[in-house]
């Protein structure tokens, strides 16, 4: 499969300025070198808890926040069929917008309602991405819009609205509506659904997944709830306090995970099967502060396995065959460990 | 089984600029004791007032028109049945908290950022059962360990002597307002912060002793929601109402919390009454479910029987519409959105969604039928 994004070793601090001179006293470490391939066409999931850096690692993609160090390799369709890989960190808006990338790169929040401006009418919030990377007379542009609104399940009755008028579920359509406008290559989607019901959930996951096989575009689904992310995604990717602790195939990941983390994660979800009834794997304690994140590994205080090289060394992420990686210094024990303390076995 | 609390009939009112929101439309329910109870329904549909209802803290400009809620109280082994919505204020303050407590969805919107932890958690103590401190303050007043001096110790063994009788009796009162007799509580707010930390031990947190002294922002999310539940147990409630509890935490720290209230359940608590719209949670912790639409309740039943065999509508369309582990293929839809309760649909509130709309569902509205087994629906397509 063709790679459309790469981030290698992608840093971002945030600065805690402090003292009289108002000097960078710490820094929150949100990311810390992340690598990760985003393939062409997929899916990939990033889920973990809230605080380890998921929403940054989108933000950061799309330049909304500037990464600290590392690497960005976008990897630019020209218009002759030839792809060009282009490092978009140390770029400026400017060049992003000249060469093309700013409308390929597109985002959908998580709120809907304040991410829209409340004094806006629909039409101008759908044209404004289009009016920024190309110039249309107004009738070509309502025509566009009112095709955008037709696609995601809305009608001409809604051009001339304000957001308020719309319910929730409206709302991240007109969204979602806005991010395909430029007809963008790869879509950050941030919690699209956790500000929604989930009878309305359903219908917006299933918007995603069609606008994406027609328009194969390629997403980035950040959220915390694993079963929507075994809906919509190809691939997974568990993160854990500014670090990817594993990717897989959704599949395999549900199936076979390495880290103790994604068991974790696995045995803690509320599960809506009444028959299978499974133990839980219950950490203790809460997220470490990313401030002065633990040495070695970054989950070792709350890991039920860890041993004296977990606390010195950190893990890096490593294949285990299969497409799959995991970051652990025991992944080849951990799924006989598991089994061996906690009896758990799949609900699936 | 007994039955803890009844509902019949409940109206509540919001009086809006746009309108009169219906938010609840005669409910009736029966909450039985010993049993944890799941309400589920999506957002809006009035779960959260039906409960506020019951503790009559619905804020303004709700109204609780109309209905009655009665409460089986067991005070000193008799069973007593009060009626919540008659009672006046001051009554009802004496049964929030030490009879049914609830926990709030947001721990930071729940505790005060500028008081400390052993503060807030004391403070319930001290408001419901002062009077049973007080004794057991004067118990170790009297044992000869106590060397304070016989002035002082003849001083509160008097204050604390009337305290265990009455904690709002005039002289104590009178204490309160003379600067050096003032601090005659102050045995009574240690062996009340000593009771915080007891119970705090309880709910799994590390150094209670230090947890007391420490504020909210010192705390993470799951320690925060510990002690709102720490504080909502205080006084060993009949009904402890969940309001959201987990909805607002990390899916382990949420693990991590529906642990405890299945472990408290087991030694403390009599019922809970957990409100979600994660048919998950209820699955894994609930004995009954109710569902509610739209301000109705649609389905009460034992939770094998709503996920086995849903016999309401909407039930089934809520149920499908939720990924699962097991899911393949599309999610299924329920059509159209929840409607605006200022102008309700006529009817059953549901049938402009419902797949198996009838012509009687537009005109009337149907009630709860028992259709055997538990299992109660308020659907006319249900036989």
């Amino acid at each position: 499969m063709e790679k459309l994004i790469e981030l290698k070793n992608l840093v971002k601090h945030y600065p805690i300025l402090g003292g009289i001179l108002r000097h960078q006293v710490n820094a929150v470490q949100a990311l810390d070198g992340i690598n990760l391939d985003i393939l062409k066409g997929e899916c990939l999931g990033l889920v973990g808890e809230s605080g380890c850096g998921k929403t940054t690692t989108g933000k950061a993609i799309v330049k909304l926040h500037e990464a600290t160090s590392g690497e960005i390799n976008f990897h630019l369709k020209k218009k002759d069929g030839s792809t060009e890989v282009k490092d978009i960190v140390p770029m400026s808006n400017r060049m992003l917008k000249k060469s093309g990338i700013r409308g390929k790169l597109q985002m959908v929040f998580q709120d809907p309602t304040t991410s829209m401006n409340p004094r806006m009418l629909i039409k101008n919030i759908i044209a404004e991405p289009i009016n920024e990377v190309e110039n249309l007379k107004s009738r070509e542009m309502e025509s566009r819009v009112k095709k955008l609104l037709n696609t995601v399940g809305l009608g001409e009755q809604h051009l001339l609205r304000y957001p308020h008028e719309f319910s929730g579920g409206q709302r991240q359509r007109l969204a979602v509506a806005r991010a395909i406008a430029t007809n963008p290559d790869f879509i950050v989607l941030d919690e699209p659904t956790s500000a929604l019901d989930v009878s309305v959930q359903a219908q917006i996951l299933n918007l995603l997944k069609d606008l994406q096989q027609q328009l194969g575009m390629t997403y980035l689904f950040v959220t915390h709830h694993l079963l929507v992310v075994k809906y919509i995604s190809t691939r997974i990717a568990v993160m854990y306090l500014g670090k990817i602790v594993e990717t897989a195939k959704t599949a395999d990941l549900f199936k076979t995970p390495f880290h103790p983390y994604t068991f974790a994660l696995l045995s803690a979800i509320p599960n809506a099967n009444i028959d299978k009834k499974s133990s839980r794997i219950i950490l203790e304690g809460d997220v470490p502060s990313p401030l002065n994140p633990p040495k070695g590994c970054r989950f070792h205080p709350r890991c039920p396995f860890a041993i004296e090289q977990c606390r010195t060394v950190e893990p890096q992420l490593e294949d285990v065959g299969n497409g799959q990686a995991a970051a652990c210094h025991r992944k080849e024990d951990v799924p006989k460990l598991v089994k061996d303390k906690f009896n758990f076995y799949f609900k699936n | 089984m007994s039955a803890l609390i009844e509902i019949k009939d409940l109206v509540t009112n919001f009086y809006t600029y746009e309108g009169v929101v219906k938010a609840l439309n005669k409910i009736s329910l029966e909450v039985e004791s010993g049993l944890t109870f799941g309400l589920v329904g999506e957002s809006g549909c009035g779960k959260s007032v039906l409960v506020r209802s019951i503790m009559r803290i619905v804020q303004s400009p709700g109204v609780i028109e109309g209905g009655e809620v009665k409460f089986h109280m067991k005070k000193n082994g008799k069973d007593e049945v009060i009626e919540l919505l008659s009672l006046s204020e001051e009554e009802m303050r004496q049964i929030r908290g030490s009879e049914i407590s609830m926990i709030f969805q947001e721990p930071n919107a729940a505790l005060n950022p500028i008081l400390s932890i052993g503060y807030q958690v004391s403070e319930s103590f001290l408001f419901h059962i002062s009077e049973q401190m007080c004794a057991k303050v004067l118990e170790d007043l009297e044992s000869p360990r106590d060397n304070t001096n016989f002035i002082w110790k003849s001083f509160l063994r008097y204050a604390y002597r009337v305290g265990s009788k009455d904690a709002k009796a005039l002289p104590l009162r009178i204490f309160n307002k003379i600067p050096i007799l003032k601090c005659w509580d102050k045995r009574l707010k240690e062996e009340a912060t000593r009771r915080s930390i007891e119970i705090i031990d309880k709910l799994h947190v590390p150094h209670p002793e230090q947890v007391v002294k420490s504020y909210p922002h010192n705390l993470s999310g799951g320690m925060k929601q510990r002690i709102v539940i720490a504080i909502a147990l205080a006084c060993n409630p009949e009904l402890l109402i969940a309001d959201e509890a987990t909805s607002n935490l990390d899916v382990t720290v949420q693990a991590q919390i529906l642990e405890l209230l299945n472990e408290l359940k087991k030694e403390y608590i009599s019922s809970i009454m957990l409100i979600t719209h994660d048919l998950g949670v209820v699955a894994e912790t609930c004995e009954r479910v109710g569902v509610m639409y739209a301000g109705n309740l649609c389905e009460v039943a034992d939770v094998r029987e709503i996920f086995k065999n849903p016999k309401h509508p909407y039930t089934k369309a809520l149920l499908n519409s939720v990924p699962r582990f097991s899911t393949e293929g599309r999610l299924a839809v329920i059509d159209g959105f929840v409607p605006n309760l200022v102008n309700p649909p006529s009817g059953c509130r549901f049938h402009p969604r419902c797949p198996l709309t009838m012509e009687q569902c537009k005109q009337n509205v149907p009630d709860l039928k028992e259709t055997g087994d538990r299992h109660l629906v308020a659907c006319y397509a249900v036989d």
